[in-house]
């Protein structure tokens, strides 16, 4: 543990949560059936506040029957009336937002002030995006001559699996279930078991609004719960976000039924910084400032993290300097705390492994610039805090080229274009990147030599519903965040009419 | 000669408490997000290994590997599988005993270097 200390007054009062949760299938809170139970821990102490079921592959046959039940109604009703109660789950979000974000926080460690200001909000958006969506869209039609009519039509793929982040619980499920229940699928949701509550309070907020079956909530371990519902050959897609190996099992799963994927998994981003950036010490430059700072954001918990920092070499020194002295005015506290900036790490194991990297970073011969261990909140001895933490290598080191998912963030220079655009593709991910400049033409040459999906240009960490998001390279497969997602959630129909009365004169 | 991966005393316990409930294991090391960059258990052959892998020795009896490509990051560090305390997620067997496997690093001596474990292509 570190002596850096950390404060925080006017903390928000702890939400109350249940002794114990159940699984939601088929409309109904459901035990699982072996009754096994497992304990839920806030990173915030560390200490257990619920019990989740520690669900099994009959439990998953059980919420996969229900869907199915389910499905010949949901599979085939009007895109007005899902869009009417995609709206209505909105609504009762944005009623409940702050219980959901306190819960959110109790669950994740995440600071109160982002889940009110980001993951909610964004959320209640997401819900609203797709109901709008599907009113105003259409299949297409096309005359291929004067006798034939192509008409394609959509239609849902069936019943769908989901297996969801701990990053940002909420807001992650709402990224897979809105297109999926918009598109007019049934789902089967595994939440992460380190953060399955606020998903289930949600659940307990809009259990009345979609019909019983259309969405089934099962909790429980990846190896146990996971596992069957991404084998299962009666699921029709399987989406999941997480880490490289696990999304190679599950498309290896899903390859024995063909079942198709979309996966997210991470990524290595580089937030680069060309000199026109510093031409004035002006309202953009605060905002470069801030860009390079995102690295922070979510305890550095994203998936696109901006945790390569490349610094132009003429401004380096200068830049740098000011990236520390933002860094260093951080505020860590109690995530209940209103002006807290950053919370706990989501998980112990997480932490260990966060402070396993630093230290390998100073091995490497990184050099620590700020931060570079643990801090402690008074009265949350138990939490996992870390430093916001900046070390000063190059781009072969482990520490750059690894997704620490924790808030450290890896400095290093470059050239010129070419050696930025050279440093910024060495990666095995092609998630996000970030690309700040004061030269239009820099800016548009570079986001298209950069080999990533997102491309945030001179601003980071932005994820408003109709920008479409996902990975290049080994970061993974699919769009989430825009109306693209539901072509990854139903078939097209292609009626191909002839209204020709002439035989075509083969036989 | 320098092993790639060694083990601690208190991850051979855990992988014996696996074995005999799972039979035998394998390990994959992860990349990217969320739980990436942790070791990964399995039951020996569910995670299919072909030429895109390395074979980087053998842990208490488990052989373990990790992607090609992720390797040419790695290879100047010796790994260490431990065990910690926490809730992770992902589809290791360990994570229902309330415990994760992590990977320690350190780099090898320029002695050590010249004479590592020798490594191969997962495909054999």
């Amino acid at each position: 543990m570190s002596d850096v200390k950390t404060a925080s007054a006017n903390v928000i009062e702890k939400p109350k949560f249940k002794d114990q949760y159940e699984n939601f299938i088929g409309g109904k809170w459901t035990s699982p059936i072996k009754g096994q139970y497992f304990e839920n821990v806030s990173p915030v102490d560390g200490a257990n506040f619920t019990k989740i079921p520690r669900s099994t592959a009959e439990d998953i046959e059980k919420a996969i029957d229900a869907a199915w039940a389910a499905a010949p109604e949901w599979n085939n009703s009007a895109a007005a009336y899902r869009s009417n109660l995609l709206l209505k789950i909105a609504d009762v979000m944005e009623q409940n937002l702050e219980a959901l974000a306190r819960a959110e926080t109790w669950d994740n460690g995440k600071a109160i002030r982002e889940t009110m200001a980001a993951d909610l909000p964004l959320a209640v958006d997401h819900f609203r995006y797709f109901a709008g969506v599907i009113r105003a869209e259409e299949g297409s039609v096309s005359e291929l001559d004067s006798n034939t009519v192509c008409l394609n039509v959509t239609e849902p793929l069936g019943v769908v699996g989901q297996i969801i982040p701990w990053n940002f619980p909420i807001l992650m499920a709402t990224w897979k279930l809105a297109p999926a229940l918009a598109a007019g699928n049934c789902v089967v949701l595994k939440p992460a078991e380190q953060t399955p509550v606020g998903i289930l309070i949600l659940m307990e907020l809009i259990e009345d609004i979609l019909p019983a079956g259309v969405l089934n909530i099962v909790n429980g371990f990846g190896a146990e719960a996971g596992k069957p519902l991404a084998s299962s050959s009666r699921i029709n897609k399987i989406a999941f976000t997480g880490e490289t190996t696990t999304g190679q099992l599950i498309m290896q799963y899903a390859s024995k039924n063909i079942t198709p994927v979309t996966l997210e998994l991470g990524g290595k981003s580089p937030n680069v910084f060309f000199e026109s950036v510093m031409d004035a010490d002006d309202e953009f430059f605060d905002k470069c400032l801030e860009g390079a700072t995102m690295f922070a954001l979510n305890q550095g918990e994203v998936c696109t993290c901006p945790s390569r920092l490349l610094v132009q070499e003429s401004i380096f020194d200068a830049f740098v300097e000011r990236v520390v002295e933002r860094t260093k005015a951080i505020k860590l506290g109690h995530p209940l705390s209103p002006d807290t900036m950053m919370g706990a790490q989501a998980s112990n194991d997480q932490y260990e492994k966060i402070l396993n990297y630093i230290k390998i970073g100073k091995e490497e011969g990184a050099e620590v610039l700020c931060g570079g261990g643990a801090a402690y909140n008074e009265g949350l001895e138990g939490g996992y805090y870390i430093q916001p933490t900046i070390l000063k290598g190059n781009n072969k080191m482990r520490v750059f080229q690894e997704e620490i998912f924790g808030p450290v963030l890896c400095v290093t220079s470059f050239k010129d274009e070419a050696d930025a655009i050279e440093v910024a593709n060495d990666t095995l991910y092609g998630l996000g990147a970030g690309v700040w400049t004061r030269d239009t033409h820099q800016a548009y040459q570079i986001s298209r030599a950069i080999k990533a999906g997102r491309i945030w240009v001179n601003n980071y960490h932005n994820y408003p519903a109709h920008a479409p998001f996902g990975g290049y390279k080994k970061s993974g497969i699919g769009r989430e965040n825009h109306k693209m997602m539901l072509a990854h959630y139903r078939h097209t129909k292609n009626m191909l009419i002839s209204y020709d009365k002439k035989a075509m004169g083969f036989f | 000669m320098t092993e790639r991966v060694e083990v601690t005393e208190a991850a051979k316990q855990i992988i014996d408490q696996l074995r005999e409930e799972h039979g035998e294991l394998m390990f994959h090391q992860s990349g990217g997000c969320c739980d990436g960059s942790s070791p990964m258990c399995f039951p020996k052959g569910d995670l299919m290994i072909n030429e895109t892998d390395v074979y980087l020795g053998t842990i208490h009896g488990c052989e373990f590997f990790m992607s090609k490509d992720q390797f040419e990051y790695w290879k100047h560090t010796q790994l260490t599988v431990d065990i910690t305390s926490g809730r992770g997620s992902s589809f290791s067997l360990e994570i229902p005993l309330g415990i994760r496997f992590v990977i320690k690093s350190r780099l090898y001596s320029e002695e050590e270097a010249k004479d590592l474990s020798p490594t191969r292509s997962g495909e054999n």
